[in-house]
C-alpha cells in the first residue's frame, strides 16, 4: 500500500517530518517499508520561459534559445527541439543536475555545442520520470511544453505537482482496513493522538428512479451479503483533473480516464473495490449475483476466455455472466469510448469464495486481494456515494439519485469483554483503565457496559487478547517492562541429543568438518550411485510442486548428497576434504502417513586417506560411543544396505555390533566417482544413529588395575593372501583363552622371502593372569596352543 | 702424617679442578676416596699413632675427607650441568618450523550458532525438542490458527507432498506437538529445518533453519517474552545489545511482534547495513493465541504463554559477515575451515 501524504492530510493534520511519521507509524503497527519524496528526483530542474529561438549558426538541426530562468539575465540553451517556440514554458535541467532517461544518466554541464555556449537542457516527460498518463496534453516524444500555471525559475516539482511524499506500507493480512487512505488516516490519528476528519460524502443526483432501468437479485446470499448498484447517465470520458492524477500516481496507480480513475480513487480511499458496467451490455437491466452454471464461460477484461464452474460466484445479466464476482469483469462490461450509461457496483463478497475462485482461475487482481481479506460490510453505500460525488465534481456524468441496496448483511458488531486488570496481567503492565479506554477510543473501539464494541471495519477483533494488542501497540511495545522467567524448570538434552553431540565432537576431533546438505535431491542422483531400478530407496517422499527436478524428492539415502559435496570440493581444487553430517533420511511409510525421519551420520573424505583411515575413524568413534562387539563383513555378502552398489566391492564393509547392522562404509566405486567427476579415490560411510544409540553401552564400571606383570610374545606367521586377519585373531583369542589381555596386528608384509600369494602377518600378544604372576612356562604353553590352532587355518610360523 | 694429609688435600684440589669429564672425575674419586685410595691408605696408618695424637689426626683426616667429598660433588654437579648445557645446545631446533598438527575438523557455522543458542536456552531452563519436517497441514497451519483459505498462507510458499502433507514452513509446527503431549509448565525450544518454495539466490534458500521457542504456564506475560528475548540477544550479541519490539501479525500469536536488534554498525543512527533504519529485523514473537492453546487442550483462561521463531541463517550471516547464503550449503573446505 502506497500512501500519498497529501491525500492523508485531507483526513489528519500532522506536524511531523516524513521520517518521523514513518517511524511512529511503524512502532504503532503499520510497518513502513520506505518513503519517497517525489521532488527528490527532480532537484535542479526548473521552469524556463523561451524568449527567443534562432537557428544555430553551425548546425541545421539545432536551435539557440534565450530562456528566462527567473534570474536577471536570460540563459542561452542550445536545443534540437522543434516543438518549442518563444513564449513556451519548458522544464530546464540546470548545470550540475543529473538526469535519467531509461537506464542512462548524465550530468548537465555548461558547454559549447558546435561552437555555441549552452547552459542547460530542455526536458521531456521521460526525463522527469512521468508519462503521458500524468500529463495527457504533452507530446511524449518531444520537449514537455508546460500548460500549468507556473512562473519561470519555479522548481519543476512544485510547478507540476510532483512534490508529494509517497509512503510504502507493509500491511499485514489481519488489517485489510489499512489498505486505504481512510484506514491509515485513522491509524495516524490514533498514533499521534489527533483528530480524524471524516466526512460523509454527498451528491445531488437526478430525479430518475433507478428501478425503472435496473434490478438486482442476489441469489446466493451467503456468498454475497450486500450489493449496492447505482447508475450514471451520459458519461463524458476524459482525463481526470491534475490533483486526482497526482494522488493516483503517488499511490502507485496509473491514471487512465475520469471514470476508471474514480473507481480506483475510491478503492484507494476507502479500500472498497468498485466495478463499472456499461449498461448496454447488461441484458434487460437485470443483475443476478449467482453461482456459475456448468459449461458457462466468460471472456474477462484481459481477453482470456475462462471456463466457469458451479462453485464460482458470478455477476450475470438476464442471460450470461458479465463478471466474476470480486475478481474481474467481462470484456464487454468495461468503459468504452462510446459508453453512455454506466452501472456502478459496490458489493461485499465472502472472502473465502473470492479467494478460491481467484485461485482456481489463476487470476489474482487488486480487487480480489482486497475481497479475500474481508471488507467492511457497512461501507458499500458510503463508497458508492463517494464515487458519485466525484462523478459530479469531475463532470464525468449524471448520477441517478436513487440507488439499489440489496442488504442481507448482519452488521452486529463484535462485542468483547473489557477487563483492564486481565490486560495488565497479560501484558505485564500497569496501565490505568482510563488510559486504556482512551487508547481504544482513538481506534474507534467504544466501551459499553464493560464490553468493547469493535467497529465494523475491524473484523480482526474477536477476543480479549486482540484488545490487549490494541492497548499494547498504542501504549508502545517498548514501554512494556522486561521480566525474567521465574521458577525452576527441568531442562536438559535428551539422550539422543547428547549422543549426537558426542558424535559431532568425536568427528571434529578426528579431523572431519561438519557440513549441511539439502534434504531434497534429484531422483537422477539414484542413478549416479548406480542404485538398481527396482531398489526400495527409489520409493521417495515426492514434492508435488518442486522448484525443479534437482530438489524434487526427499532423500532416502544421505550418500548422494555427501558425494555431491565431495565433488564440489574436488571441483574447487581443494586437495583434501574430510567431512561429516548428522542429517535425516525420509523413508516413506503408508500413503497419507508421515514418513520416518531417522537420523544418520554420513562421512565423506578424500585426500590423505584410504579405506583403513576411514575404518579407523569409525572404530575410534564406535569405541568412544561405547558400542561393543564390533564385527565387519564384506558388502558382497548379505548386505542390508542398498547403497552397497555405490562402493568398491573389495574395499567396502558393513559394520555390526553383534548381529545388529550399524552402517556401511568404504571406497566409492570408480564408476560412481566418475559420475560425480571426482578424479581421486574417495571414501564414504553411512551410519544409523538410532542403531548406534540402541547398541551403545552407556554404563561404565571401573576394572581394577592389574596386580601382576604381563607376559608378552611376538608372533610372525605366513599364510595365504585370502586368509582374513580377523580369523587369525579369533583363533589366537580362543587358543590363549582367559589370560589373553590384548592381541594386536602390527605388521603385514609381502614381497622378498615370502612366496607369491602369501603374506606375513605379525602379532603382539599380551597375556596376564589376574591372580598370580604368569610364568614363562605358562606363556610358552599358551603360544603352543596358538600355533596349533593357526596351523589349522593354514598359517605357519615364519622362519626368520 | 699431618703433612701427608695436607698434601693429599692440596693435590686433590688441583686434580679435581683440572678434571674435564665425568668419567675422569669418577676415576679421581676412586683414587682419592676408594678402598684403595690415598686417603684410605693414610687412615690405615692411624693405628700407629699415639693415643694423644689419634683424636686430632682423626679429626683432621675426617675434615679432609669431607672437603674432598664436597669438592667432588660440586665438580660433579658442574660437569653435569655443563654436559646438559652442551646437549641442549646441540638439540636446538628452528622453532619457526611448522608444528605437526593433528587434523582438526570444524563445525559448520550454522551448527556453531545453533549450539550456542541451545546452550543459552538450556541455561534459562528450556528443553530442546525435535519435530517432523514432513508434516501434516494441521500442525503447520490449521492448529496454528491458519485454516484453509487463510490469506496469510500465501506469505509462506509451501512445498506440498499431498493435499494434506507438506514440508513444514515453520518450526512453529512443533509447538502444537509439544502442547498436545505435555501439560504446562512448558519451556522448550525446537531448532530445525524449514522449507519454503523460494528459488536459490544470495539471500534465499528453499531450505533454512529456525529455532522455535515456546513457554506456557500460569501468569506468563508479554513482559516475560521481552525479558527472555533481551536475555537471548545479550548473550548472543553482548551486553550493550539493544532490541525493540514492533507490532506485527502472526495468526498464532496475539499480540504479535517483530523483534529488531539495534544495528551493530551504526548503533541506531541508520546506515547502509540497516538500510537507514538503525535496527535490523531478527525474529517474530508473540503471546500464544488463545485459539492455539485451546486447540491443544490447554485452558486459555488459566494458562498463557509466549512463542518466538528465530532464523538461524540470518544470525550466522550477520555474525560472520557472510553475504551469500549459498556458501552455507556449498560446504567448500576453504569456507568451512574459517570457523571454529
Amino acid at each position: 500500500m502506497n500512501l500519498s501524504l497529501r491525500w492523508l492530510s485531507d483526513y489528519v493534520t500532522l506536524d511531523v517530518t516524513p521520517k518521523e511519521f514513518c517511524a511512529a507509524m511503524t512502532m504503532s503497527g503499520s510497518k513502513v517499508e520506505a518513503f519517497t519524496c517525489e521532488a527528490d528526483a527532480l532537484q535542479g530542474i526548473v521552469v524556463g520561459k523561451i524568449l527567443e529561438k534562432k537557428p544555430h549558426e553551425n548546425a541545421d538541426a539545432l536551435f539557440v534559445c534565450q530562456v528566462d530562468m527567473g534570474g536577471d539575465a536570460p540563459v542561452q540553451i542550445v536545443t534540437n527541439a522543434k516543438n518549442v517556440k518563444p513564449g513556451d514554458l519548458v522544464p530546464v535541467a540546470t548545470p550540475g543536475t543529473t538526469v535519467h532517461e531509461g537506464s542512462e544518466s548524465m550530468t548537465i554541464k555548461k558547454a559549447k555545442v558546435r561552437g555555441v555556449q549552452s547552459d542547460g537542457m530542455f526536458c521531456g516527460l521521460e526525463t522527469l520520470g512521468l508519462t503521458v498518463h500524468d500529463f495527457p496534453y504533452a507530446d511524449p516524444d518531444a520537449v514537455f511544453v508546460i500548460e500549468e500555471d507556473c512562473a519561470p525559475g519555479q522548481d519543476i516539482a512544485s510547478a507540476l505537482g510532483v512534490d508529494d511524499v509517497s509512503v510504502e506500507f507493509e500491511i499485514t493480512s489481519n488489517r485489510p482496513d489499512c489498505l486505504s487512505v481512510v484506514g491509515l488516516a485513522r491509524e495516524a490519528a490514533a498514533t499521534f493522538d489527533t483528530a480524524l476528519h471524516l466526512k460523509e460524502p454527498v451528491y445531488h443526483g437526478s430525479e430518475e428512479d433507478i428501478t425503472q432501468t435496473l434490478n438486482v437479485d442476489i441469489e446466493n446470499r451467503e456468498k454475497c451479503t450486500r450489493y449496492v448498484a447505482g447508475l450514471v447517465r451520459n458519461v463524458k470520458i476524459q482525463p481526470s483533473p491534475r490533483w486526482m492524477r497526482e494522488r493516483l500516481r503517488a499511490s502507485g496507480v496509473r491514471p487512465i480516464n475520469n471514470l476508471v480513475d474514480i473507481t480506483n480513487y475510491v478503492m484507494l480511499e476507502y479500500g472498497q473495490p468498485m466495478h463499472a458496467f456499461d449498461l448496454r451490455f447488461v441484458k434487460d437491466g437485470h443483475i443476478r449475483v449467482r453461482n456459475a452454471k456448468a459449461g458457462e464461460t466468460i471472456t474477462t477484461l484481459d481477453g482470456v476466455t475462462r471456463d466457469l464452474s458451479e462453485d464460482m460466484l458470478i455477476i450475470a445479466d438476464a442471460e450470461k455472466p458479465i463478471a466474476v464476482a470480486g475478481v474481474m469483469g467481462g470484456e464487454y462490461s468495461g468503459i468504452m469510448e462510446d459508453t453512455v450509461d454506466v452501472v456502478f457496483e459496490s458489493a461485499y463478497f465472502e472472502p473465502v469464495q473470492v479467494r478460491r475462485t481467484a485461485k482456481k482461475l489463476g487470476m489474482r487482481t487488486d480487487a480480489s486481494a482486497r475481497y479475500e481479506k474481508g471488507l467492511d460490510e457497512t461501507s458499500m453505500l458510503t463508497t458508492l456515494r463517494r464515487a458519485f460525488s466525484l462523478v459530479e465534481e469531475l463532470g464525468a456524468g449524471e448520477p441517478v439519485g436513487t440507488v439499489i441496496d440489496c442488504n442481507y448483511a448482519d452488521p452486529a458488531p463484535n462485542r468483547i469483554p473489557f477487563d483492564p486488570a486481565w490486560i495488565n496481567r497479560f501484558l505485564g503492565t500497569d496501565i490505568p483503565e482510563a488510559t486504556m479506554a482512551d487508547y481504544l477510543a482513538r481506534l474507534d473501539i467504544r466501551i459499553e457496559d464493560g464490553m468493547c464494541v469493535a467497529p465494523s471495519f475491524r473484523i480482526d477483533l474477536e477476543r480479549p487478547a486482540d484488545i490487549a494488542e490494541e492497548v499494547a501497540r498504542i501504549y508502545g511495545y517498548n514501554n512494556i517492562p522486561s521480566t525474567g522467567l521465574t521458577g525452576t524448570a527441568d531442562a536438559q538434552l535428551t539422550a539422543e541429543q547428547k549422543f549426537e553431540r558426542t558424535i559431532g565432537n568425536a568427528m571434529t576431533g578426528m579431523g572431519c568438518s561438519g557440513i549441511l546438505t539439502y534434504s531434497f535431491i534429484s531422483p537422477k542422483w539414484f542413478d549416479k550411485i548406480l542404485l538398481p531400478p527396482d531398489a526400495a530407496l527409489r520409493r521417495t517422499v515426492t514434492i508435488s510442486n518442486p522448484l525443479g527436478e534437482d530438489t524434487s524428492v526427499m532423500q532416502t539415502t544421505t550418500l548422494p548428497g555427501m558425494l555431491e559435496i565431495l565433488a564440489n570440493n574436488y571441483n574447487h581444487r581443494n586437495p583434501r576434504a574430510w567431512l561429516f553430517e548428522i542429517g535425516k533420511e525420509y523413508l516413506p511409510t503408508a500413503p497419507d502417513k508421515l514418513p520416518e525421519e531417522p537420523h544418520r551420520l554420513t562421512v565423506g573424505m578424500y585426500g590423505d586417506c584410504d579405506f583403513f583411515t576411514l575404518k579407523g575413524i569409525l572404530e575410534t568413534l564406535l569405541e568412544k560411543l561405547g558400542i561393543p562387539a564390533l564385527r565387519f563383513t564384506r558388502c558382497e555378502e548379505a548386505c542390508p544396505y542398498e547403497e552397497k552398489c555405490a562402493f568398491h566391492p573389495g574395499r567396502s564393509a558393513v559394520v555390526y555390533s553383534d548381529d545388529t547392522p550399524l552402517g556401511i562404509f568404504g571406497e566409492i566405486h570408480p564408476d560412481v566417482q566418475k559420475n560425480y567427476g571426482i578424479g581421486v579415490r574417495c571414501y564414504a560411510a553411512k551410519l544409523d544413529i538410532p542403531a548406534l544409540l540402541a547398541a551403545a553401552q552407556t554404563e561404565i564400571t571401573y576394572q581394577p588395575l592389574p596386580k601382576f606383570p604381563a607376559m608378552t610374545r611376538d608372533l610372525s606367521l605366513v599364510c595365504d593372501e585370502e586368509v582374513a586377519v580377523a580369523d587369525l585373531e579369533a583363533a589366537i583369542r580362543k587358543a590363549v583363552g582367559r589370560c589373553l589381555e590384548r592381541v594386536e596386528l602390527f605388521d603385514v608384509y609381502r614381497g622378498e622371502q615370502i612366496a607369491e600369494g602369501k603374506k606375513s602377518v605379525s602379532y603382539n600378544i599380551v597375556m596376564r593372569n589376574a591372580e598370580e604372576t604368569m610364568t614363562n612356562e605358562q606363556a610358552d604353553a599358551a603360544m603352543k596352543r596358538v600355533l596349533k590352532a593357526l596351523t589349522q587355518l593354514g598359517a605357519e610360523l615364519r622362519e626368520l | 702424617m699431618k703433612e701427608q694429609l695436607r698434601n693429599i688435600e692440596e693435590k686433590a684440589r688441583d686434580a679435581i679442578s683440572s678434571v674435564t669429564d665425568l668419567r675422569a672425575l669418577d676415576d679421581l674419586r676412586v683414587s682419592l676416596l676408594g678402598k684403595k685410595g690415598e686417603l684410605t691408605a693414610i687412615l690405615k696408618q692411624m693405628g700407629k699413632l699415639s693415643a694423644e695424637e689419634r683424636p686430632a689426626m682423626g679429626q683432621l683426616a675426617n675434615r679432609v675427607r669431607a672437603t674432598l667429598e664436597q669438592l667432588l660433588s660440586e665438580k660433579n654437579a658442574a660437569l653435569h650441568s655443563a654436559a646438559q648445557a652442551a646437549r641442549l645446545g646441540a638439540e636446538r631446533v628452528d622453532i619457526t618450523m611448522p608444528g605437526k598438527r593433528p587434523a582438526a575438523g570444524r563445525l559448520h557455522p550454522l551448527q556453531i550458532v545453533e549450539n550456542e543458542v541451545k546452550e543459552i536456552f538450556l541455561g534459562m531452563g528450556f528443553s530442546v525438542v525435535d519435530g517432523p519436517e514432513v508434516e501434516y497441514d494441521y500442525y503447520n497451519f490449521e492448529a496454528l490458527n491458519l485454516p484453509p483459505d487463510h490469506p496469510a498462507r500465501d506469505t509462506q510458499d509451501t512445498f506440498y507432498i499431498t493435499d494434506n502433507i507438506l514440508l513444514r514452513t515453520q518450526t512453529s509446527s512443533v509447538q502444537v506437538h509439544v502442547m498436545e503431549n505435555q501439560k504446562p509448565p512448558i519451556r522448550v525450544i525446537s531448532p530445525g529445518r524449514v522449507y519454503r518454495s523460494d528459488a536459490v539466490d544470495a539471500t534465499h534458500s528453499p531450505l533454512f533453519h529456525q529455532v522455535e521457542g515456546l513457554v506456557v504456564d500460569k501468569g506468563i506475560t508479554m513482559a516475560d517474552l521481552k525479558g527472555t528475548l533481551e536475555m537471548l540477544m545479550r548473550r548472543l550479541y553482548g551486553d550493550d545489545c539493544k532490541i525493540r519490539l514492533r507490532p506485527h501479525h502472526f495468526p498464532f500469536t496475539e499480540p504479535s511482534a517483530e523483534v529488531d536488534v539495534m544495528c551493530f554498525a551504526c548503533h541506531g543512527a541508520g546506515c547502509r547495513m540497516c538500510k537507514g533504519e538503525g535496527y535490523i529485523e531478527l525474529l517474530g514473537a508473540g503471546m500464544v493465541h488463545p485459539k492455539v492453546l485451546e486447540g491443544c487442550g490447554i485452558d486459555s483462561s488459566i494458562y498463557s504463554g509466549f512463542a518466538f521463531g528465530l532464523g538461524l541463517e540470518r544470525i550466522v550471516m550477520r555474525r560472520y559477515n557472510i553475504s551469500d547464503m549459498r556458501l552455507l550449503f556449498e560446504n567448500d573446505m576453504r569456507f568451512l575451515e574459517q570457523f571454529r
